[in-house]
């Protein structure tokens, strides 16, 4: 069972949560622009590591507010959690 | 004389059935990954195209990544067209694959229950079982009364929280024993000549240009003509050291066990709406599957709570099921794509070919797969049954989206 530090509520159980995938996926600024390549990679194409991953989750049992965590998908490690609008390691 | 003890037709294990080679310098066809997926392509590569001069490259053990943990679970009512040829396919192949491996699967054609807990469930029961009836799959609606005389054990009262309202059943659905599927597999190709090489870690693979030459592995580099991918949950790691992008996730999916009991369960029994799986083991253990963890990950182990929601949905269907101790929890590492469907064919590099994206059901795919990536490596095109399940779809937008509609949720 993890225990996923919210930036606005501090630790709670995870089953408090729910994940939303990888974090710093950006709409792109101009959708009409992009080629079908392009939007495809936005649509369906997400960074997989085995290791630290930056993503979303939501305190969906508490504040209900997104953040984002960086956590390693083999040992489940907790590395940061941070709120949206700060920076943190893009997912190559 | 008292019933036959449970397991007494297990068959009893030869001491060895494969040889363990050193990897060769050179192969025509090297396949990643010596799984159900991984051995039945090698199969297929020298049963219908005389292709042999083949290794299968393995990181650990002969089929003991989620070959060796999963629910063995074996059907073919899938919603769409696509699946359906596919799955069909390798149902076919199923019933006739013990004769032709000459090896016992414990290949049980004991049917599937998919149960549906709500008036939209219903309608989409009814929807499948007439797309699995146009595509000659064999399928029935059941009400509550019928499913249970398929399953006497379910209960069907309408007093617990999702109460049954039916069932579609496909009779010529059920189990097969997973270790002997890869073992089978293992000793006719080695037989055929093909090297099965264990503790072989691929840790990349070389490119001339954009055509693949060879891999990378803990025991030396290897060339090769062509390379597969049979990988399962680690394929976007294998994958990465290409730069090459795949719409994957890989998610822990866990299942358990119980202790030792005597027949009980007669079929298999689904539920997509409070997701449990169950099945019984020819052994005797119930097998339950769940769903998978929400998160990536690729520790092989699961959360707690993914469990007790399994075990309640179970007990709740199954009040009998909860005197049962559990024996033992695993995890496997399932690799997701945003429809819920494989990915089977070229890569964008020459000579490199994926199958991978079965998320949590590729076991029943397996002669099925094999037949059908093997036929892509051979012609270096994909053969009709998996045409439609190409890298390209996520582009074209072509998905087969079998989100829910696969009877099962993702």
């Amino acid at each position: 069972m993890m225990l996923i530090p919210c930036p606005y509520c501090g630790p709670r159980d995870e089953t408090e949560f729910h994940c939303g995938g990888q974090a710093h996926v950006n709409h792109p600024n101009d959708p009409h622009a992009v080629s079908d390549e392009e939007w495809a990679d936005f649509l369906f194409f997400r960074a997989n590591p085995k290791g630290v991953f930056a993503e979303r989750w939501v305190h969906a049992a508490g504040c209900r507010r997104w953040f984002n965590v960086r956590r390693d998908t083999v040992t489940n490690d907790i590395q940061s959690s941070y709120r949206i609008a700060e920076p943190g390691t893009v997912n190559e | 004389m008292a019933s036959r003890c449970p397991g007494a037709d297990l068959p009893e294990h030869p001491d060895r059935l494969w040889r363990t080679p050193d990897p060769k310098r050179a192969y025509d066809v090297v396949i990643v990954g010596a799984g159900g997926h991984g051995l039945a392509t090698a199969f297929y590569l020298a049963r219908n195209h005389g292709i042999t001069n083949v290794a299968v490259l393995e990181r650990g053990w002969l089929a003991g990544g989620n070959m060796a943990r999963n629910t063995t679970i074996i059907r073919s009512n899938y919603l769409w067209d696509e699946s359906a040829g596919l799955y069909e396919h390798a149902l076919k192949l199923w019933e006739g694959l013990e004769a032709e491996l000459d090896y016992p699967l414990l290949f049980s054609q004991r049917g599937v229950l998919n149960l549906a807990h709500s008036l939209q469930d219903v309608r989409d029961s009814v929807r499948r079982v007439n797309a699995n009836k146009l595509n000659g799959v064999d399928a029935e609606w059941l009400d509550p009364e019928q499913a249970k005389e398929v399953c006497p054990i379910l209960n069907i009262s309408p007093d617990v929280r999702y109460p049954v309202l039916g069932a579609t059943y496909q009779p010529r659905a059920g189990i097969a024993k997973h270790d002997h599927v890869a073992w089978g597999f293992a000793r006719a190709l080695d037989r055929m000549g093909v090297d099965l090489v264990q503790d072989c870690e691929v840790t990349g693979i070389d490119l001339v240009r954009d055509r693949v030459v060879g891999v990378r592995t803990s025991r030396g580099p290897i060339r090769a003509g062509k390379v597969a991918l049979a990988a399962a949950g680690h394929t976007s790691v294998l994958a990465d050291t290409l730069g090459l992008r795949l719409p994957l996730q890989s998610h822990p999916l866990q299942a358990l066990v119980s202790e030792l009991l005597e027949p009980v369960h007669p079929t298999v029994v689904m539920s997509n709406a409070v997701h449990v799986y169950v099945s019984q083991a020819h052994k005797g253990e119930l097998v339950l599957g769940a769903g998978i963890d929400s998160y990536n990950g690729y520790g092989q182990r699961g959360s707690f709570h993914i469990i007790e929601r399994q075990m309640s949905a179970a007990v709740e269907l199954f009040p009998m099921f909860s005197r049962a101790h559990v024996l033992r929890t695993w995890a496997g590492i399932v690799d997701v794509t945003p429809d819920a469907s494989a990915i089977v064919g070229p890569t964008p590099f020459t000579g490199l070919y994926v199958n991978c994206g079965w998320g949590t059901g590729g076991f029943k795919a397996t002669p099925g797969v094999g037949w059908c990536f093997a036929h892509t490596i051979a012609h270096d095109e994909p053969h009709p049954l998996n045409a439609p399940f190409s890298l390209e779809r996520f582009t074209t937008g072509a998905l087969v989206d079998e989100h829910g509609a696969a009877a099962v949720a993702h």
